[in-house]
């Protein structure tokens, strides 16, 4: 019974456990990285979202708790409170480590391909269907011979 | 159904079953490649930050990291003949792993090194045990110069040609036998 009512007291705080945690993933990792000023803060967020943590790789520097993560968050909401323009901070970003810091890279010469592979999929998805249609709405056969016609007569007469 | 057509059939039947074989055999090829080459040392996932090579050094100042004395990009916009940027720290076991090789290294050309995100004493520790291979070394302790640089991280090193030309990265060990032999092709372009 002791036991039981030591759970009782346990319980609430870990529900509040369970509904924290998520919250804290999605946070950075320390109160005091953010800005104070919350729409600057979102901002931060925004640009941060669309940078590649180097270090992991397929995360955001946003989601990430690399060290390297952790000094380019730092970086852009210095430029954010500078005051400069989204684009201004990624090309900041890109200067120093490349269009790979992207998460979705600009649409160049080399990324046609990735880009325009949704288009090519559906395009050569409608010429295949277009075929199949076709080829059903015409007869599958040619029409009976004569011969034929007197042999099938034949036949249903027997039946 | 004709013969040509039945014969037609046959042959998507067999392209149908054939062309996904010979793309998962493909794939499978191009990851073994990919994996034996991680493996190798030949191809290395993080040595991404390509955009600096052919451009001048960034600015930068970097205080003394005993038992070196720190330096700043001026110092290799005058340089007269070519030096190797070596960003390591203490708490980063490939680059304990490439010391011998640095050591070596500098035999041929100087090393300047980058304590990066390291305390000073540990730093300091590191090459009092392992030999230091540093003409002159400076501490990044907030990491912020190896950002302007595009270090991901360490170990990462540059050539510096004259006037302050990075010419030649690499974000692996140089006890890596495919790096060094890359970087000998970049001191004797330079020496040229």
């Amino acid at each position: 019974m002791r036991s039981l009512a030591r759970l009782r007291c346990v319980l609430p705080l870990l529900a509040v456990l369970l509904v924290a945690a998520p919250m804290a993933a999605l946070a950075v990792d320390d109160p005091a990285e953010m800005l104070p000023d919350p729409r600057e803060e979102a901002r931060a967020e925004a640009i941060g979202a669309q940078l590649r943590c180097l270090v992991c790789q397929n995360e955001s520097i946003e989601d990430s708790s690399a060290g390297l993560a952790r000094d380019l968050r730092k970086v852009v909401r210095e430029h954010v409170a500078k005051g400069e323009s989204d684009r201004q901070i990624i090309d900041w970003m890109v200067a120093r480590y490349g269009n790979f810091i992207r998460l979705s890279p600009p649409i160049t010469i080399s990324t046609l391909l990735l880009w325009g592979m949704p288009l090519l999929a559906l395009l050569v998805g409608v010429i295949a269907a277009l075929r199949v249609f076709r080829r059903r709405s015409t007869p599958e056969s040619a029409p009976l011979s004569e011969e034929e016609r007197a042999r099938l007569d034949e036949v249903r007469r027997d039946a | 159904m004709s013969d040509e057509q039945q014969r037609n059939n046959v042959t998507r039947r067999r392209l149908m079953m054939g062309l996904p074989l010979v793309g998962a055999g493909v794939c499978g090829v191009a990851f073994w490649k990919m994996l034996s080459g991680m493996q190798t040392g030949a191809f290395n996932p993080h040595d991404i930050n390509a955009p600096v090579t052919g451009r001048p050094v960034p600015d930068f100042t970097l205080v003394d990291q005993p038992p070196g004395t720190g330096f700043a990009a001026a110092d290799l916009r005058t340089l007269k003949s070519p030096v190797l940027i070596n960003f390591f720290a203490s708490w980063c076991i490939p680059c304990i792993a490439e010391m011998q090789a640095l050591l070596d290294l500098q035999k041929q050309v100087p090393i300047w090194g980058v304590a990066y995100k390291d305390k000073p004493e540990n730093a300091a520790g590191l090459l009092k045990h392992a030999g230091n291979p540093y003409a002159r070394i400076g501490s990044d302790r907030e990491g912020r110069v190896a950002i302007d640089w595009g270090v991901s991280g360490v170990p990462e090193s540059f050539l510096i040609a004259p006037g302050g030309l990075i010419v030649w990265h690499s974000a692996a060990g140089l006890d890596n036998e495919d790096v060094r032999t890359s970087l000998n092709a970049a001191l004797t372009k330079v020496a040229r």
